[in-house]
């Protein structure tokens, strides 16, 4: 498998002092990687570091064999895209202006849609299960919509690498399962490399293909499900005592 | 796909002969009344009346045209860079701190060189928007709601106002003469001279605004998203803060501070086209203010003939219930 995503040594922070440090990771065309840990131990500095929103104050990211910091901003926009945790509340967009936004970094100077472009959007709105709410107010539409819809903007802009923070976090259950299905369907189909910052340990386990758990600014361990979730790794990395892992996970 | 492209037709041709009808009744109507086939003449070849149209209608009718576009569309800018719906150069305070700024101006060029260019007086306003709009970003920093923002923006106003009132305190008296008319807001004593300027200024704000109206959609879903598709957002709210300055800056210099048209008229815009794409939106907002400011200006010179109302008071008596609306609607939602 080649390698789409290839983090070395990245540090970042806010200000002064990093958030996270020395963090290193690969992600391969075709895979999930999921990033866990407890809140404040720098699941989305990372994910912000590696897709350039926050600059980095040391390492190395590479997208697609190249230096993400000689990218330049149309090109890096064509290869990789996002889904962010930060509520969108658009002035009278319906759902499919939503989704053609995605096409903005292959439009013209005025943002006017060609028939391909048109295609794209319909495509990506039906593979998210979506035609019946295209002309729907973005806004009205129900949580578990509004992140299927984001999910086919994100997909609009046809990238190789796909960023999501937290996608999930406010769906019931059989949203979260539909939108995982979407999600798998789509990495497979089109060889995308993934990454996901989840709080759902449950899900994480099943969709992803790595997890990588990252406390306080470091990943403490990378692995598939099975090496991952065993009850030290959980409980060391979440801080839970015995007892309370014992009520609530067995 | 069809359907909103009607609307889009339907409000236009709408909107185009709107302006048509308020220029000419701009031009036909006033206090001296003129029989309407005279009017023609008197346009057209030099007649009795060619004086009052020409001096007098004729310029104010095309300044309240062009000025109202350019307010209207000043607002339209400063919403999209606040997405914030009720956010314009009067309720920010840009229009007061232009206002403090040309009062400034006027009252240092009287006292020393007795005359004053008109584009002096727009470069005055211009470094006065600019120096208010820069405050406003700082509490914007601060503050993430929006109502605190126009909260803000209006103590803004309050200050350089009380600023502006205190320097004409002190203003010789013949100079206050000039300055209590265009303090209140009016589009009278406009001279051909003073269009042809408005409408260069305009005209290159509103050419500005082309180069923008692609990332202005992006930024609609937030600046996160605008940055992850590609925008230079550096240059677009670069791009945002000088242009709504410019053309605020235009009217303020011209016609003193007009208050509302900024906020009422995209948004009943907004809700004739039933879109928030800038690229719909921007011509619509400035043919749409145009005919609102031409209307107004009627009221304000005819409705007590031969006394003047104030343009500010007819745009606030229409303006400030749709503000009210907007507010009452979005109370729903977190403010």
């Amino acid at each position: 498998m080649e390698t789409a995503v290839s983090v070395k040594d990245l540090s970042a922070g806010y200000g002064k002092g990093n958030v996270i440090e020395n963090v290193s990771f690969e992600v391969n065309y075709g895979e999930i990687l999921t990033l866990i840990g407890p809140n404040g131990g720098g699941k989305s500095t990372v994910i912000k570091a590696v897709t350039g929103f926050l600059e980095k104050s040391g390492g190395e990211v590479t997208l697609c064999g190249e230096n993400a910091e000689k990218l330049g901003r149309a090109k890096l926009s064509k290869l990789l895209s996002v889904m962010l945790t930060e509520r969108v509340k658009p002035d009278l967009m319906t759902c499919r202006d939503v989704v053609a936004a995605g096409r903005y970094p292959y439009t013209g100077m005025f943002g006017a849609l060609s028939a391909e472009d048109g295609e794209i959007v319909e495509n990506a709105l039906k593979t998210v299960e979506a035609e019946a709410l295209a002309d729907a107010d973005f806004n009205s539409v129900s949580d578990g919509q509004r992140q299927r819809i984001l999910l086919a903007r994100a997909i609009c802009q046809q990238p190789k690498i796909l960023v999501l923070d937290e996608p999930t976090s406010y769906l019931d259950i059989r949203h979260k399962i539909v939108f995982f299905e979407i999600l798998e369907k789509l990495v497979r189909e089109r060889n995308i490399a993934v990454i996901l910052s989840l709080h759902e340990l449950d899900l994480a386990s099943k969709v992803s293909d790595r997890i990588a758990c990252i406390k306080g600014g470091k990943i403490t361990h990378t692995g598939t499900s099975e090496e991952i979730f065993t009850e030290q790794n959980i409980r060391e990395l979440y801080e839970i005592p015995e007892e309370l892992y014992r009520k609530y996970f067995d | 796909m069809s359907k909103p492209r009607a609307r889009n037709i339907t409000v236009f041709s709408l909107l185009i002969l709107g302006v048509f009808a308020a220029l000419l009744s701009s031009v036909f109507i006033g206090s001296t009344s003129i029989p309407f086939a005279e009017a023609v003449r008197s346009i057209f070849a030099h007649g009795e009346y060619s004086d009052i149209l020409w001096k007098i209608r004729i310029p104010r009718a095309l300044s309240a045209l062009l000025l109202g576009g350019a307010l209207s569309l000043s607002g339209y800018l400063l919403q999209t860079f606040f997405h914030n719906p009720i956010a314009g150069p009067f309720v920010l305070g840009v229009s007061s701190g232009a206002k403090l700024t040309v009062a400034l101006t006027m009252i240092a060029a009287f006292r020393y060189v007795h005359s004053v260019s008109s584009g002096i007086m727009v470069a005055a306003a211009f470094v006065g928007s600019l120096i208010s709009l820069g405050f406003v970003l700082l509490v914007s920093r601060r503050m993430k709601r929006m109502s605190m923002l126009v909260v803000c923006g209006i103590m803004i106003g309050y200050i350089c106002s009380a600023i502006t009132d205190f320097a004409v305190t002190f203003a010789r008296d013949s100079d206050i003469v000039n300055l209590h008319d265009w303090s209140k807001g009016t589009f009278s004593g406009m001279s051909m001279n003073d269009v042809l300027t408005i409408a260069v200024i305009t005209a290159a704000a509103v050419l500005g605004t082309v180069f923008i109206v692609k990332p202005m959609s992006a930024y609609m879903l937030g600046e996160s998203y605008a940055q992850s598709v590609g925008v230079n957002l550096k240059f677009l709210k670069v791009m945002l803060v000088v242009l709504s300055g410019l053309l605020s800056a235009c009217v303020t210099a011209f016609a003193g501070p007009v208050s509302f048209v900024g906020i009422a008229v995209p948004h009943i815009v907004r809700l004739l086209l039933k879109t928030s794409k800038p690229s719909v939106m921007i011509p619509a907002c400035f043919l749409a203010g145009s005919i609102f400011c031409m209307a107004c200006d009627m009221i304000a010179r005819t409705a007590l003939s031969p006394t003047e109302l104030s343009i500010s008071t007819v745009t606030a008596v229409f303006g400030a219930p749709v503000v009210i609306g907007i507010l009452v609607r979005r109370k729903r939602g977190e403010m």
